[in-house]
């Protein structure tokens, strides 16, 4: 059953966390990954394989560099989540 | 800054090691003659000959926050907490630059490892292996690069003088101190943070060491079975930890009213040619580190009163350091004071001759010799060579200035000796 996109705020919030250790109510639609959640582009790499294990959906380094907020991650999970 | 001979100082200590989570609580540990060695109680320890070692004494996990040590190897976070350590001992506070008690162009770091990430690096491949490609941490290259606790020092105290990682196997971190001293008495840098890590209590490394007759079989006795000059020694016990001083010009120092632990004398290094993990001996390669930093420094055999001994507790080495000691200095061999921390720490690979330059310097400063544990029936060649300071910790000679080695030896026939003296 696909995600909501509550669900997959509440998910990446977990993830960040889990990476970056910022606390899950930062982790808001208009936070930019980089500049408000401290992770970098290595980082990065970790948020997406963690997302595409949890949500089930396959995101190509080439739309990686798209993802600039949780928002943007989100609506791509939304769009393509199998 | 045109001097290219200028005095080196040591103005700040750091340690995480088996005997304690700091320098204060390692120090203690040595005069208390503790041992750190521990059985090994993982599910993999159980089919392996070897299974005993001296893990640290605090899990970096206890200091270091979880989204920062994700990202480095075991090895750089002992280097960073034991660096933060001695930075923050020596006075200085953020980043250099920041308070501007040091210039960040004239700060250097030089942390080595005798193995590097090798953790990281198999514990990725278990991950490659069982969950695949994708899932290998974007981090592992970071991570498992000898240069990464040199780097990561670096960046957590602004260094921007040069940033360093000399590897010769178990003199490691002895050479890492001597190339800091070189960048500071030459006038590269004011501060060097300088020292040695090392973190491989793993499976693979320990079957290695374990197959190549390294490393005692005392399963039945850990804390007995680092045993350096006894008759019974047979191999070294694998520990981890770090070592880290900060060194600076004695100018430096001064003109911002550091404390000053010791003067950073200098150096003497040699290779053995003779073969790849034997040690030479005789002690000759040992001989012409000793002898080349008799040449190279005004230090006088008759002030040096303490030898941290290489000492790892194997059969040949520990005879042929001595031999070489009595070789170089003679009859002044007698006033010194010989300690086998490895005793009490293990053998930290690459971070033995940081760990032991902090010991030697509070040595020194404390004028008090740590003891050798476990030497039950000291080996008659040890007897006639040195002075084998045995069981509990003996003063040294409360006046006057006073000098102390600390020598490190490395497969590949590599030796350094580093020499401290009170100021």
């Amino acid at each position: 059953m696909a995600a909501t996109q509550e669900e997959i705020v509440a998910g990446l919030a977990e993830i960040v966390n889990e990476i970056a250790g910022i606390p899950v109510e930062d982790v808001q639609l208009d936070k930019s990954f980089t500049d408000d959640l401290d992770v970098d582009s290595l980082s990065m790499v970790e948020v997406v394989v963690a997302a595409e294990e949890r949500f089930d959906v396959k995101i190509p380094d080439e739309d990686v560099k798209n993802l600039k907020t949780v928002g943007d991650a989100t609506d791509y999970i939304l769009k393509h989540q199998a | 800054m045109s001097s290219t001979n200028r005095t080196v100082v040591v103005t700040g200590i750091g340690a995480t090691t088996p005997l304690g989570g700091d320098a204060a609580s390692t120090w203690e540990g040595l005069v208390a003659g503790k041992s750190g060695v521990k059985p090994l109680e993982q599910e993999w320890a159980a089919e392996q000959a070897v299974r005993i070692a001296a893990p640290v004494a605090v899990e970096p996990s206890e200091v270091i926050p979880r989204p920062q040590a994700r990202r480095l190897d075991r090895s750089a976070q002992f280097a960073l907490i034991a660096a933060q350590e001695a930075w923050k001992d020596a006075g200085f506070t953020g980043k250099a630059g920041d308070d501007g008690s040091v210039d960040p162009d004239r700060l250097g770091a030089v942390i080595a490892s005798g193995i590097g990430g090798v953790t990281t690096l198999l514990d990725q491949y278990d991950v490659l292996k069982e969950k695949g490609v994708r899932r290998v941490s974007p981090h592992t290259v970071p991570m498992l690069m000898p240069n990464g606790p040199s780097a990561n020092v670096g960046l957590a105290v602004g260094a921007r003088a040069g940033v360093h990682t000399p590897v010769s196997a178990c003199a490691s971190g002895a050479e890492a101190i001597g190339y800091a001293i070189e960048m500071i008495r030459t006038g590269r840098a004011d501060v060097v943070v300088a020292g040695g890590t090392e973190a491989a209590i793993h499976p693979l490394p320990i079957a290695a060491f374990g197959n190549m007759m390294a490393m005692s079989k005392n399963n039945d006795d850990p804390q007995g079975a680092s045993r350096p000059f006894d008759t019974a020694r047979d191999g070294f016990v694998l520990g981890e930890g770090a070592g880290v001083l900060v060194l600076e010009s004695a100018e430096h120092a001064e003109r911002r009213g550091a404390r000053v632990y010791a003067e950073a004398v200098g150096q003497g290094i040699s290779a053995d040619s003779h073969d790849i993990v034997q040690p030479e001996p005789e002690g000759r390669g040992i001989s012409h580190a000793l002898q080349n930093l008799l040449d190279r420094t005004d230090l006088d055999p008759a002030e040096i009163v303490h030898v941290n001994a290489h000492a790892t507790s194997t059969p040949a080495g520990d005879i042929a350091e001595l031999k070489a000691l009595r070789k170089v200095f003679g009859d002044d061999t007698d006033h010194m004071a010989v300690s086998g921390t490895k005793s009490m720490t293990g053998h930290l690979l690459g971070g033995a001759g940081g760990v032991e330059s902090v010991a030697a310097v509070l040595a020194l400063y404390h004028r008090v010799a740590p003891p050798t544990i476990n030497v039950e029936n000291l080996d008659p060649e040890a007897e006639a060579n040195a002075d084998i300071v045995r069981g509990e910790a003996r003063k040294l000679p409360v006046e006057g200035r006073i000098a102390a080695l600390n020598d490190s030896f490395g497969f590949g026939g590599h030796n350094v000796v580093l020499a401290f003296r009170t100021v």
